[in-house]
């Protein structure tokens, strides 16, 4: 006999939720940010310098581009993810925690596009 | 609830143990990573902002209070993709045994550290 539901059946959630989901998308970022991340920290050491006209010459370039890209939305996952457990843990009370949840999700999800948005616009424009 | 005296989880009488302090120290340098992110995603705004706000941001990326912050990010950096791929080992099943555990951890924390000097001295200052 299922204790769940019959909607819960449907949506295949058990009392855990996402929780599946949750543990694959966090590994599956972190396998992703392996390599993004000792690329970004390679990338930042062979710059001859941080002004203006050579990071933007760096970012335009198409592969630093898309890894940025990969990077940004990598990193706005596995943070968004981790950030969620933390909040879990420590916040108690359903209204604080509801309203922290969403401050975190719509702050994640914000600058994300935002970091996005500023790649491309560095990439495609003059 | 109040004033009952229920009998709680003992885990506070434990000695404390290298895996319980890289255990926190992997949460702990995820939360400060998330906000070098949002430094990180202001530095990419300010780039597509145009040279004057990328320059108003290089000063206070370049000021030494704000190298420290970099240097601490570039510890946080390094320890959490280390000791990442110590837990994608666990996930899979591998190198549980006490003795394992405690040296991989140890070598986790070496690994943070010469990488942090490393590139804090060739990147940052």
């Amino acid at each position: 006999m299922s204790l769940m539901s019959p909607l819960n059946r449907v949506l295949g959630l058990g009392t855990g939720k996402g929780a599946a989901e949750h543990w694959w998308l966090q590994r599956m970022t972190a396998v992703a940010l392996l390599p993004l991340g000792l690329w970004l920290a390679y990338g930042l050491l062979s710059l001859r310098g941080f002004d203006y006209a050579t990071v933007v010459a760096w970012v335009r370039e198409p592969v630093t581009s898309i890894l940025l890209i990969l990077l940004v939305v990598a990193v706005g996952y596995h943070s968004a993810l981790g950030v969620q457990v933390v909040i879990e843990d420590y916040v108690t009370g359903k209204g604080a925690r509801a309203a922290t949840l969403m401050v975190s999700t719509l702050a994640h999800v914000g600058l994300t596009i935002a970091a996005v948005f500023a790649v491309l616009k560095i990439a495609f424009g003059s | 609830m109040h004033g009952v005296q229920r009998p709680v989880s003992p885990h506070w009488i434990y000695r404390w143990e290298i895996t319980m302090w890289l255990s926190s120290l992997h949460r702990i340098t995820g939360l400060l990573l998330s906000l070098g992110a949002v430094a990180l995603a202001v530095w990419l705004i300010a780039l597509a902002s145009g040279g004057d706000s990328f320059n108003a941001v290089s000063r206070i990326y370049g000021a030494d209070w704000f190298k420290l912050l970099l240097v601490g990010w570039t510890f946080c950096f390094f320890y959490h993709l280390a000791n990442g791929v110590r837990h994608l080992a666990w996930d899979g099943g591998y190198g549980f045994d006490p003795a394992r555990i405690r040296l991989t951890g140890r070598i986790v924390i070496v690994v943070a550290v010469v990488a942090t000097v490393a590139f804090a001295y060739a990147a940052i200052f």
